[in-house]
């Protein structure tokens, strides 16, 4: 680990101690101005287009209206956690006096009751999308691996793929809904009926990419490596371990990339029809109020569901390079 | 020990036991009513000033102190609200009063649903927008340079004319088929002429739009304004803030408060499933408590609480509108067109004239309507009509919480309108509609047909 060698480090020290100051120069421009002199651009135009479009809630906000907005939702975070805070101190203190008056009684400490601030809805909306997408990778690998490693079984299951892939996640929510409710009957339910709707229809938009990527990455492992499989008579499960997996690995990862952005996107519009807390209902709560600042709000969430997206996928591209077997292959 | 003295000991036995336990009561030591059964709960609302109730509940903590933590959660629409409170996913929730109603009877979904509480009396208003306000105008009475109100549908009937010799369908939204708006908006449109449709649900018809005059369809209530907006609806009747916000964005003019086609009409109630009553009866006692208060901090002292709670409804949470928009109706004024401001100091009760009792002939009179307009597609005798409210609204319970509430000393029997310890739950005749057609809870079937526009007797389309 040398900072010094780090690609955002390395320029500011060359030009520290003089070397190549030009092409330094130029680096840290590249690097740095250019994305900059892009957002500041973007910024002008959006603040441009934002004071000539009229709606009947008032001007759309420009960034400046949208930043006062994200200091209100943190302001709001903030009384929360105090309201919070004074929720817990009231409750043992019922609680004590309940036990004075009735011994046998054990007292249990409910969680607090106050709406979800804007940073847990994006909590929320993180864990609940993670599961789907986890929960869909667990099964699309190994369909992908199987229908990849068997020309017959992708006959088979490649029709059902194409009808399934397209269909959009408001189509899959009426009907996950129903089943959720019909089959998930507890009296103690460990999940929200809510979470599952979204978590399932999550999976099931994202099932699809890591399937047909993964099945195409297995079909790419070349004769050879088949060859030295055969010869040196390796079981089915050491072949998949050490010549099929390491091979379709940058695939699957290709697959797994798609798949978390779908699932991302198709997250937020399940929170707004399962009333899911998260940043989907924050978006269809705020379209409800109507309100003078609801405009600036949803473009707040609009950016942080863009950054958040941003983080994950990046996210993926790390988890990518690290367990790929060939680092010399540029990922972006 | 032969039966009769076992019959005697155990007689001792009661009673010993009762005047004991009497004794506890009147000395005020003991609460009469057990502690809650269940104390985490969730109920819906949908955004609208008045699911306030519940708000004040919570935010006043009459909630917490009935031992119970409450989450509130707004839902997307009428629909989702109720199939979520069917499904055990809410343990209750603001309603339309048809929705516990029709739930019971079958009408769209068959479940349980009962109703302990009536939440509060007005709060809707009729909107149209600019363009058939503007054509309606020239024919309004004028008083002091201002339209005359209330505002008779018989204005609106040349401007639906004019749609149908353009061969043109005439729209306008209410919020739900079993709504209270859905019943005022026809109540309006009937009384001034207008037909809006029936319904035919054993032919599968259940758009309502048979033989419609006016073709009324469903909106959620904070869609309203924007769906007027885009030109999809010619007006609509939905509650507040939704017609003050049209006033606001300039967009469409109130032509009538639901306050006046029906003076002080029942409209939302606290819904819940039967069987979690029976479940939990203490819990939901105590959650009718805390609604019980939470109305009369509402209403107290001349609405001098009104301020505090606009303040809370406008947080984002809850209505989310802005204080300015929330603030008209519930602070007893009532913008008609912009700058046309008028004194409505009853356009939301919560609490005054023994608002929260839910009253038998409320649910009758619902049950009039929907037969009315074909939801109920039969004839039905009167008894059928008094054992359907028997099954959903129960006073019962909240009398039950009314007495706690005193035991409690936290009301005093003075607090309550004198009709909670004598009704028999019908409110007698009523002659309070616009078109001075007298109600009476206890004679539904004669009611259905004195009204002109509707199925009548045995009909059945």
């Amino acid at each position: 680990m040398n900072p010094l060698k780090w690609s955002l480090v390395e320029p500011f020290y060359k030009l520290m101690i003089g070397e190549d100051r030009k092409s330094q120069l130029n680096n840290i421009i590249k690097m740095i101005g250019l994305p900059i002199a892009g957002l500041v651009v973007f910024l002008f135009i959006w603040q441009g287009a934002a004071s000539h479009i009229h709606t009947s809630l008032g001007q759309f906000p420009g960034p400046i209206q949208t930043y006062e907005q994200f200091i209100s939702l943190q302001e709001e975070a903030e009384a929360s956690a105090i309201k919070e805070e004074k929720f817990y101190e009231r409750q043992a203190e019922r609680n004590a006096q309940r036990v004075e008056k009735d011994p046998s009684y054990e007292p249990t400490i409910r969680d607090y009751t106050g709406p979800p601030t804007f940073f847990e809805q994006i909590g929320r909306s993180l864990v609940t999308v993670m599961s789907g997408f986890i929960l869909a990778s667990i099964i699309a690998i190994p369909i992908g691996i199987i229908i990849g490693l068997s020309a017959n079984a992708y006959a088979a299951v490649n029709p059902l793929i194409q009808i399934f892939k397209p269909v959009s996640p408001l189509a899959w929510l009426p009907l996950v809904t129903m089943v959720v409710s019909a089959v998930y009957v507890t009296d103690d339910p460990a999940f929200d009926k809510a979470f599952l709707n979204s978590m399932f229809t999550v999976l099931l938009c994202c099932l699809w990419p890591t399937i047909i990527n993964t099945a195409a990455g297995v079909a790419t492992v070349t004769q050879d490596l088949k060859n030295v499989s055969q010869v040196l008579r390796l079981n089915w499960w050491t072949h998949v371990r050490k010549i099929v997996l390491p091979c379709s690995i940058p695939m699957m990862f290709t697959g797994l990339r798609i798949s978390l952005g779908i699932a991302w996107m198709v997250l937020i519009a399940a929170e707004m029809l399962a009333q899911n807390p998260g940043l989907g209902k924050f978006v269809w709560d705020e379209f409800q109020n109507g309100s003078s600042n609801s405009l600036g709000r949803i473009m707040v969430a609009v950016i942080m569901i863009g950054i958040v997206g941003f983080i994950l996928d990046r996210g993926m591209l790390v988890l990518q390079k690290a367990v790929s077997w060939d680092k010399s292959v540029t990922l972006r | 020990m032969t039966n009769q003295q076992t019959g005697r000991r155990s007689f001792i036995k009661k009673t010993t036991l009762a005047i004991a336990s009497a004794m506890v009561f009147s000395s005020g030591s003991a609460y009469a009513l057990g502690y809650p059964e269940k104390e985490d709960l969730k109920f819906g609302f949908i955004k609208l000033t008045d699911m306030a109730p519940l708000a004040i509940a919570y935010e006043k903590r009459f909630f917490e102190d009935e031992g119970l933590y409450v989450q509130l959660e707004a839902q997307a629409n009428w629909k989702v609200l109720l199939d979520r409170v069917i499904d055990g996913q809410l343990d209750g929730a603001h309603m339309l009063a048809g929705q516990p109603i029709a739930a019971t009877i079958g009408y769209g979904t068959k479940a349980n649903v009962i109703t302990p509480i009536s939440m509060d009396l007005n709060g809707n208003a009729i909107t149209v927008s600019n363009k058939t306000w503007a054509a309606m105008k020239p024919n309004v009475e004028m008083e002091n340079g201002k339209p005359k109100h209330p505002i008779s549908a018989s204005i609106l009937k040349p401007v639906v004319e004019s749609y149908k010799n353009a061969g043109k369908a005439f729209k306008m939204g209410m919020v739900f088929p079993v709504s209270t708006h859905n019943y005022e908006l026809r109540y309006w449109l009937a009384a001034g002429g207008l037909k809006p449709g029936y319904y035919a649900p054993h032919k599968g018809d259940t758009a309502g739009t048979l033989n419609a005059d006016v073709l009324l369809s469903v909106t959620p209530p904070p869609q309203m304004p924007s769906t007027m907006e885009a030109g999809t609806i010619e007006g609509y009747c939905v509650g507040e803030p939704w017609n003050q916000q049209a006033v606001f964005k300039g967009i469409g003019v109130p032509v009538i408060s639901d306050n006046s086609i029906q003076t002080n009409n029942p409209e939302k109630v606290f819904g819940l499933r039967e069987d979690f009553y029976e479940q939990y009866p203490n819990t939901t006692i105590r959650i009718v408590k805390a609604m019980i208060r939470a109305a009369k901090w509402l209403d107290e002292k001349n609405n001098k609480n009104r301020p505090e709670a606009v303040k809370i409804l406008s947080k984002s949470s809850y209505v989310g509108a802005d204080y300015k928009v929330i603030a008209n109706s519930m602070t007893g004024t009532f913008e008609y067109e912009k700058g046309d401001k008028r004194s409505e100091p009853d356009f939301n009760v919560f609490f005054r004239y023994n608002a929260t009792y839910p009253y038998y002939s409320d649910a009758i009179w619902y049950m009039t309507q929907m037969r009315r307009w074909g939801q109920i597609s039969e004839y039905k005798p009167d008894t059928w009509y008094q054992d359907m409210a028997k099954k959903v609204y129960r006073p019962d319970i909240y009398k039950k919480a009314v007495a706690a509430l005193i035991e409690d000393g936290v009301m005093k029997k003075s607090d309550f309108d004198t009709a909670v310890f004598t009704t028999d739950g019908y409110r007698g005749v009523q002659n309070d509609f616009m078109d001075g057609i007298p109600y009476d809870g206890s004679k539904p079937n004669a009611y259905i047909d004195s009204l002109k526009i509707g199925l009548k007797g045995k009909e059945k389309l």
